[in-house]
């Protein structure tokens, strides 16, 4: 049950910590978009260098969970729909393999904001 | 007429490489003439015969360029100036804070992934998505109870990276957006900070997929 | 009628005076060192509304009616009515000024307003066209942050420069009947840009705006005694040294007789980081703090400073620089 945990918390920790010295270290403002942005993109691109399966391999949650992983996961459904069904997997697979994630977000947020309201 | 201020340009240029030199008065009288030599400028060209009033847009172009180049001298002087007085970055503890926080999120998603492993039969892909999942349901309530933004403020980048942050975005702009009703409320605005992340993911897995397939 | 002296001041003649006037600000600014000087709160950032502003414009109304029931005013007997908020479109004013049937003149100097209508007021006065006007100015935390930064719910973390928006809201009826406080010069400010960019450090962008109307003042009444307190807006810690030191750089050294709205709003156990800001919260520490010693003699002349920066959401994401104003008013006790 607690195999991994380790991993985990170090890796996961450390994706973070550059995030917020990107921050702190650019003398321009970063914002929270700008960085998830550039996390989805830089997830994929390593993802489809190969580079980013290995670490998730080592560190498990600690490198699906940031948002790096979802690019991950978005580049990863792309090459596999595309070696199932050619041209038109490049199109259907990263949208698919994310729909979890997304679908769930959405739901999620539309009843929230039906039950609750804000506390500023 | 336009040779006039083709050569007050001119003569201009020296000024301006030696803006260093120049007390803060000259400088104001620098300014000064340039925007009077603007509202010339405009004038003419406003008074020219149509087929000439082109002949202006250069030295117009040239005129702005050079008001640009004082005002980007001052605010340099002006960043020197309040340098010193900024304010330390707390960047060790909010180092600290991202890691311990980043950390602790993904170790949640971690334990969530073991008990599955052990307790079901389920592939590794859908228990890493199933992980997820809990990370974005837990996120939902903590931020309908006005706790996630408190995380936020403390963890930074710890809170905002790992998935609960993108859940966080999507969240928080339904229930803010909300009180402009359905549509134009949260039916627009759900994606504001989100939106970005899918299109350019989504961008992003494309152009992967087709050098995949180009690459096959 | 008023007279210019030197370059940009201008001494009124010598009956406009605060009639009356009140305060009104929420819980966190309740919690401050300040809370004995405001006249209501409201216990929570919505106080039974539908939204943050719909919340904003009842401090508004509430800091109106009181003000008109402390001078025994009836709303009638206004001239004029001025005033502004943050709020695109200035809601939280236009909302109040429609259950009033004086004339309505709407401002906006992002966090200078309320100095600007005390300004605009005072020449309305001086001028002989109006007995009473009333000047408000507000500003709500969390309908600013969904409009100019993001949704109140998400989590963000905030930098060391940052200021908190105040939520406060004041209301000043000025008019020729004598009272504990005169108002009797002004330097309205001009529009300076030092070229910051970032929205999250109004401080630095701000003061070299403040810099310019207070030594314009200074430079200009150098034969009178000097104020016993310069009070800024909002350059909150960062702008107000920011502030003293472009200041000393050209002769004048104000250092004693310097404090800022922002800072005094707050202690430092809020975590406010850089201090307050927004149009309520000049409003709110002139009213709290610096009125009641102006009352007792504490103080006998004040030189308010309204600091505001010019941006708006689109001129932020566009990359522009934040052009910035300061309206200075100088209120001496009778």
């Amino acid at each position: 049950m607690f195999e991994g945990l380790l991993q985990a918390f170090i890796v996961g920790g450390l994706i973070c910590v550059i995030a917020q010295l990107a921050m702190e270290l650019t003398p321009f403002q970063i914002t929270p978009a700008h960085i998830l942005v550039s996390y989805v993109t830089i997830g994929a691109v390593l993802s489809a260098a190969g580079l980013y399966q290995p670490l998730v391999d080592f560190a498990g949650a600690g490198a699906t969970v940031p948002l790096s992983g979802f690019g991950h996961l978005l580049a990863q459904g792309a090459i596999e729909k595309v070696a199932e069904d050619g041209l038109i997997g490049a199109f259907t697979g990263g949208l698919s393999s994310a729909a979890l994630g997304i679908t769930v977000a959405i739901i999620l947020g539309f009843t929230t904001a039906m039950l609750f309201n804000p506390k500023g | 007429m336009n040779n006039t201020f083709f050569q007050n340009q001119r003569s201009r240029e020296s000024l301006l490489s030696q803006l260093k030199t120049m007390s803060e008065s000259k400088i104001a009288q620098l300014k000064n003439d340039l925007q009077k030599e603007h509202i010339s400028l405009i004038a003419a060209q406003a008074n020219a015969p149509r087929r000439e009033q082109k002949n202006y847009d250069t030295l117009i172009l040239h005129n702005e360029q050079q008001m640009k180049i004082v005002n980007d001298y001052q605010h340099t002087q002006y960043q020197r100036l309040i340098a010193s007085d900024a304010p330390k970055k707390p960047i060790v503890k909010n180092t600290l804070r991202a890691f311990l926080v980043g950390g602790l999120i993904c170790v949640i998603a971690q334990l969530v992934m073991n008990f599955l492993t052990i307790n079901t039969t389920l592939e590794t892909k859908t228990i890493s998505g199933l992980a997820s999942v809990s990370i974005i349901v837990l996120t939902a309530i903590l931020t309908g109870l006005g706790i996630y933004d408190e995380i936020g403020r403390f963890g930074g980048a710890g809170s905002m990276v790992p998935i609960s942050g993108f859940a966080n975005s999507i969240v928080s702009a339904a229930m803010e957006f909300k009180r402009e009703g359905m549509v134009y409320g949260i039916g627009a605005k759900i994606f504001t900070v989100a939106g970005p992340v899918i299109l350019y993911g989504t961008v992003a897995s494309v152009l992967i997929g087709l050098i995949a397939y180009l690459g096959a | 009628m008023g007279t210019k002296i030197g370059q940009r001041t201008y001494q009124f003649s010598e009956d406009i005076y605060i009639h009356s006037y009140a305060t009104v600000v929420g819980r966190k600014e309740y919690s401050g060192p300040l809370a004995a000087g405001f006249d209501y709160h409201f216990a929570d950032n919505l106080h039974g509304e539908a939204s943050w502003e719909k919340a904003e414009q009842k401090m508004q109304q509430y800091a109106l009616e009181l003000a008109l029931s402390k001078g025994s005013l009836d709303p009638s007997v206004l001239d004029f009515f001025l005033g502004g908020d943050l709020l695109n479109q200035i809601i939280a004013t236009t909302f109040t000024a429609r259950n009033l049937t004086s004339p309505f003149l709407g401002l906006y100097g992002a966090c200078s307003t309320f100095a600007e209508g005390l300004f605009l007021a005072a020449c309305l006065i001086d001028g002989g066209f109006a007995q009473y006007t009333a000047v408000n100015a507000s500003s709500h935390h969390d309908s600013v942050e969904r409009q100019l930064r993001y949704p109140t719910e998400m989590g963000v973390q905030r930098l060391m420069t940052a200021q908190w928006t105040a939520t406060a809201a004041g209301s000043y009826i000025l008019g020729r009947q004598t009272s504990p406080f005169r108002i009797t010069q002004a330097v309205p400010g001009r529009v300076v840009d030092m070229g910051i960019s970032d929205n999250n450090d109004m401080g630095s962008a701000m003061a070299p705006a403040a810099a310019d109307t207070i030594a314009a003042y200074l430079t200009d009444t150098k034969d009178e005694k000097l104020p016993d307190l310069i009070i800024t807006g909002d350059l909150g810690v960062l702008g107000g040294q920011i502030c003293l030191k472009l200041l000393l750089n050209q002769g004048w050294d104000v250092k004693n007789i310097y404090n800022d709205c922002g800072i005094l709003l707050y202690t430092t156990e809020q975590d406010t980081h850089s201090g307050g800001s927004g149009s309520g919260c000049s409003a709110a520490v002139l009213g709290a703090y610096c009125l009641p010693r102006l009352e007792v003699k504490q103080l006998n002349k004040v030189l308010l400073v309204g600091t505001g920066a010019l941006l708006s959401p689109a001129s932020t994401q566009q990359g522009e620089t934040i052009p910035c104003i300061a309206h200075g008013i100088v209120i001496e006790s009778r």
